[in-house]
C-alpha cells in the first residue's frame, strides 16, 4: 500500500508523458480546487472540467421556460439557488424576480410540498435539472405528490445522464488519458456502469470520493492505469459495483431515457430523462427545449465543459465575466469550472 | 393578542404596547423619561454604529432576533475597540405578530443588554401590514480608550491571524431550523465584550479587529488584506471548526469559509503579543476554541495553504449566500 505522502511526491515529481485526466463531476472540480490540487502535482498532469456541473450544461431554452413560467398568472417557480443567477438567452430568474415574476428558493426538493399544500391556488414548477444522482429525489417527489394527491406541483425537467455525454466529449475534445468518474453519480449508477466506456475507449476510469487524499489517490490511480481500459474503484465505502437498484427501480417507475440538449454539445441521443407519458401530466413543458442561445455570443462555456478549452482561454474570463458580473453558467455554478478557477486561482492549462 | 395596525397608531393601543411589552424589560432612568430623546453623559473619542435585523425565523437553536440585534451592534462597536454604552432600537412589526413570541424576543434582548454592559437609551416602533414578521434596528454608542487605536488598514507583515472560535455556527443553525434538518447545531449569537475587554486591559496591541459575520472569514480576510496592502495567508488544517457543523457543511457542499457567525472575531496583532492575545481570549467568555490560524505577509489577496500541501486563492463571496440570516 502506498501511502499519502508517497503519492503526492510521486504526483508532484512525475516527469513521464504529459497527461491529460477530466473530473466528469462539478463537485470533484470544486474540491480539486479547494484543495489546491493542481498546485501539487507536476505541470505534466492536466487535470480538465467535464460536463458534470447541472446548471452549467443546461440549455437557454429551459431558462427562458423558467422565466416565462415565473412570469404567468398563479404561478411559482421553485428552484436551487445555482440557477436563480444563470441567464437564459436574455435574462436571469433574479432579472425575472425583480420584475415581479414568482421565484421561490429552496435547498430540498421535497419542501415543494409544504408550499404547494399552503397555497392550492398556485401551481409551483420545480426547475428540475441534475443527473442520475437527483433523479430519484424527483421520482420520490412525484410518488408523493400522486399518493397525496397534490395538484398543484409540476416539474420542468432537464435530467440528463452521464455515460453518452462522456462519449460525446471523449470524441468531440482533446485528447483525455483518463477519467476520474463521477462519486455522487456511481453511488446510484455502480461502479459497472463505466466499464463499457472503459474498454470502447481504452482509458482508464477511477471512481473517486470527494476527500483531497482521495482525489490524489485516484490521479495517482490514473497516471499508473494509462491506456488501460478499466474500472477502478476508490470510493467502496459509497459505491457498489451495481450500484442502488432500488433508486434505479423508481427512477424507471416514472422516468424514460430520451435524448438531451446539453449547452455547448447540442442534442446527444439518449442522454436524458423524462417523464413518461402517463406521468405527463406533472410535466411544465419540458420537452423540446433545445434552443441554445447564449447570451453572450463569446462565451466559451460550451467548449470549457467539454473540456477543450480551460476557462482561462475564453477573452471573456475575468474581464466582462467574474462571479459578480457571469456572461455564463460556467461561471455562475459554485460547481463550475470558471467560477472555481476565478475564486480559486486554479492554474489554466 | 395579535398586534394589529392600531398598535401603530401612535394613539392609545401603541401606548399600550409600548408599556406593555417594551417600557418595563428596558427600564432605566434615560428610557423611562419617555422624552422625544435620550440626554446621555459621555465625552471623548466616541464610536457609533447601526444594524438591521431581518433573521428568518426569529428563534433559532441557540438565540433569537432580539439577542442578535444586541449583538450585532454590540460587537461592530468593539471591533473598533470601543466600549459600547447605549443602543437604541426601532422595531418594524407586520400585523399579526403574536405579542407572547414578541415580548419573548424582547426579553432576550434586555438580558442580552445587560450581558453586554449597554442599556437601550430610545426606542421606536411601527407596525405594517404583512403577515406576522418582525424586523429590529439598533444603533449603538461606545467610547474608545485614549491612545486606542485598531482599524483594518493596521495590519502589517509579520503579524498574526487569530480567530476566536469555530466558524460557520450560526449559518449553520439558522439553515438547519430552515431545513427542518434535526441536529445539535446551536448559533453562537453572543456579545464579545469580554475577550475585547481583557485584550484591551492588558495592553495587547491590537492591530485590527473584525467580527466574522455576513460573508465568512473569507470576506473578512480579503476586506482586511485590501484596507491594509497586505497579504492574508492561513492554514487549513488551523481553522477551528466543530465537526458537526463540518459534517453538514460538507452534506450540503458548503464552505465553512464564507459561512457567517454571529459570536466569533478575527484579529490581528504583533507577531510578539500573539501567544498573549490567544490565551486571553481562550480564557474569556465564548474564546474556549480560538486558534491562530495564520499571519499577515507582503503580498495581496488571501491564501490558504491546504491540509494536502497545496495553495487556494479564497476570493470574496459572490452570489445568492444565505439570504435573512441576521
Amino acid at each position: 500500500m502506498t501511502d499519502i505522502k508517497e503519492i503526492i511526491d510521486f504526483l508532484k515529481n512525475y516527469d513521464g508523458q504529459e497527461i491529460t485526466l477530466m473530473e466528469v463531476c462539478g463537485t470533484h472540480t470544486a474540491a480539486i480546487s479547494e484543495n489546491g490540487i493542481q498546485d501539487i502535482i507536476s505541470d505534466k498532469i492536466k487535470l480538465v472540467s467535464g460536463p458534470g456541473c447541472p446548471v452549467c450544461v443546461t440549455t437557454s431554452a429551459y431558462i427562458d421556460r423558467l422565466n416565462e413560467l415565473a412570469c404567468e398568472e398563479k404561478t411559482c417557480v421553485v428552484t436551487f439557488g445555482d440557477m436563480i443567477r444563470v441567464r437564459g438567452s436574455q435574462k436571469s430568474l433574479r432579472d425575472i424576480s425583480a420584475e415581479g415574476g414568482n421565484i421561490h428558493m429552496i435547498y430540498s426538493p421535497l419542501e415543494i410540498i409544504d408550499l404547494a399544500l399552503s397555497d392550492t391556488d398556485t401551481t409551483y414548477v420545480f426547475a428540475a435539472v441534475g443527473f442520475e444522482t437527483t433523479t430519484p429525489i424527483y421520482a420520490i417527489l412525484i410518488e408523493e405528490i400522486i399518493k397525496r394527491d397534490i395538484k398543484n406541483i409540476k416539474l420542468l425537467t432537464a435530467l440528463k445522464t452521464m455515460p453518452q455525454a462522456i462519449r460525446t466529449v471523449y470524441n468531440k475534445g482533446k485528447a483525455i488519458d483518463g477519467f476520474i468518474a463521477p462519486g455522487h453519480v456511481s453511488v446510484i449508477t455502480g461502479s459497472k456502469e463505466f466499464e463499457p466506456l472503459a474498454k470502447e475507449l481504452s482509458v482508464p476510469f477511477v471512481v473517486s470520493g470527494f476527500e483531497g487524499e482521495e482525489l490524489v489517490a485516484s490521479i495517482y490511480a490514473l497516471v499508473k492505469s494509462r491506456d488501460k481500459g478499466t474500472v477502478i474503484n476508490l470510493y467502496k465505502s459509497f459505491v457498489s459495483e451495481n450500484g442502488n437498484e432500488e433508486a434505479r427501480n423508481l427512477v424507471s417507475k416514472y422516468f424514460e431515457p430520451c435524448d438531451a440538449a446539453w449547452r455547448g454539445m447540442g442534442i446527444i441521443p439518449d442522454s436524458g430523462m423524462c417523464l413518461k407519458k402517463e406521468f405527463e401530466i406533472y410535466d411544465a413543458g419540458s420537452r423540446e427545449l433545445v434552443a441554445d442561445n447564449i447570451f453572450n455570443k463569446k462565451c466559451c462555456c460550451g467548449n470549457v465543459v467539454a473540456g477543450i478549452m480551460s476557462p482561462v482561454q475564453c477573452s471573456l474570463y475575468g474581464k466582462e465575466c467574474t462571479p459578480q458580473t457571469p456572461q455564463g453558467a460556467c461561471m455562475v455554478s459554485t460547481e463550475g469550472s470558471c467560477y472555481h478557477y476565478y475564486m480559486n486561482r486554479r492554474r489554466g492549462l | 393578542m395579535k398586534i394589529t395596525l392600531a398598535h401603530g397608531s401612535g394613539g392609545l393601543s401603541t401606548g399600550e404596547l409600548i408599556d406593555e411589552i417594551f417600557a418595563s424589560r428596558f427600564s432605566n432612568p434615560v428610557l423611562d423619561k419617555m422624552e422625544d430623546s435620550a440626554v446621555i453623559p459621555g465625552a471623548g473619542t466616541i464610536a457609533m454604529t447601526t444594524d438591521s435585523f431581518v433573521v428568518d425565523p426569529v428563534v433559532f437553536p441557540g438565540g433569537d432576533i432580539g439577542r442578535l440585534a444586541v449583538c450585532g451592534t454590540v460587537n461592530d462597536l468593539l471591533m473598533r475597540c470601543a466600549r459600547p454604552k447605549y443602543l437604541t432600537c426601532g422595531f418594524i412589526l407586520e400585523e399579526g405578530v403574536d405579542s407572547e413570541l414578541l415580548a419573548e424576543v424582547v426579553t432576550s434582548m434586555a438580558d442580552t443588554a445587560k450581558e453586554a454592559g449597554v442599556i437601550i437609551v430610545a426606542g421606536d416602533t411601527k407596525v405594517i401590514e404583512g403577515n406576522g414578521g418582525f424586523y429590529i434596528n439598533t444603533a449603538g454608542v461606545g467610547f474608545v480608550d485614549d491612545g486606542v487605536s485598531c482599524e483594518s488598514a493596521n495590519c502589517k507583515d509579520g503579524d498574526v491571524i487569530i480567530v476566536s472560535g469555530n466558524l460557520g455556527d450560526h449559518h449553520a443553525a439558522i439553515l438547519s431550523n430552515r431545513m427542518h434538518i434535526e441536529n445539535n447545531i446551536a448559533s453562537d449569537v453572543a456579545p464579545l465584550n469580554d475577550m475585547v475587554f481583557n485584550m484591551i486591559n492588558d495592553g495587547v496591541n491590537i492591530h485590527a479587529l473584525r467580527d466574522i459575520t455576513r460573508g465568512g472569514l473569507g470576506t473578512i480576510l480579503n476586506e482586511l488584506a485590501d484596507a491594509s496592502g497586505t497579504q492574508m495567508d492561513i492554514y487549513e488544517e488551523k481553522l477551528p471548526i466543530d465537526k458537526e457543523v463540518e459534517g453538514f457543511c460538507k452534506i450540503l457542499g458548503l464552505d465553512p469559509m464564507y459561512m457567517g457567525n454571529e459570536g466569533k472575531l478575527a484579529l490581528v496583532v504583533p507577531a510578539e503579543d500573539a501567544d498573549r492575545a490567544l490565551n486571553i481570549i481562550r480564557n474569556s467568555k465564548y474564546g474556549e476554541s480560538a486558534a491562530v490560524i495564520g499571519n499577515v505577509v507582503s503580498g495581496s489577496g488571501v491564501v490558504m495553504h491546504t491540509k494536502l500541501g497545496g495553495r487556494r486563492g479564497i476570493g470574496v463571496l459572490v452570489g445568492e449566500g444565505l439570504p435573512r440570516i441576521c
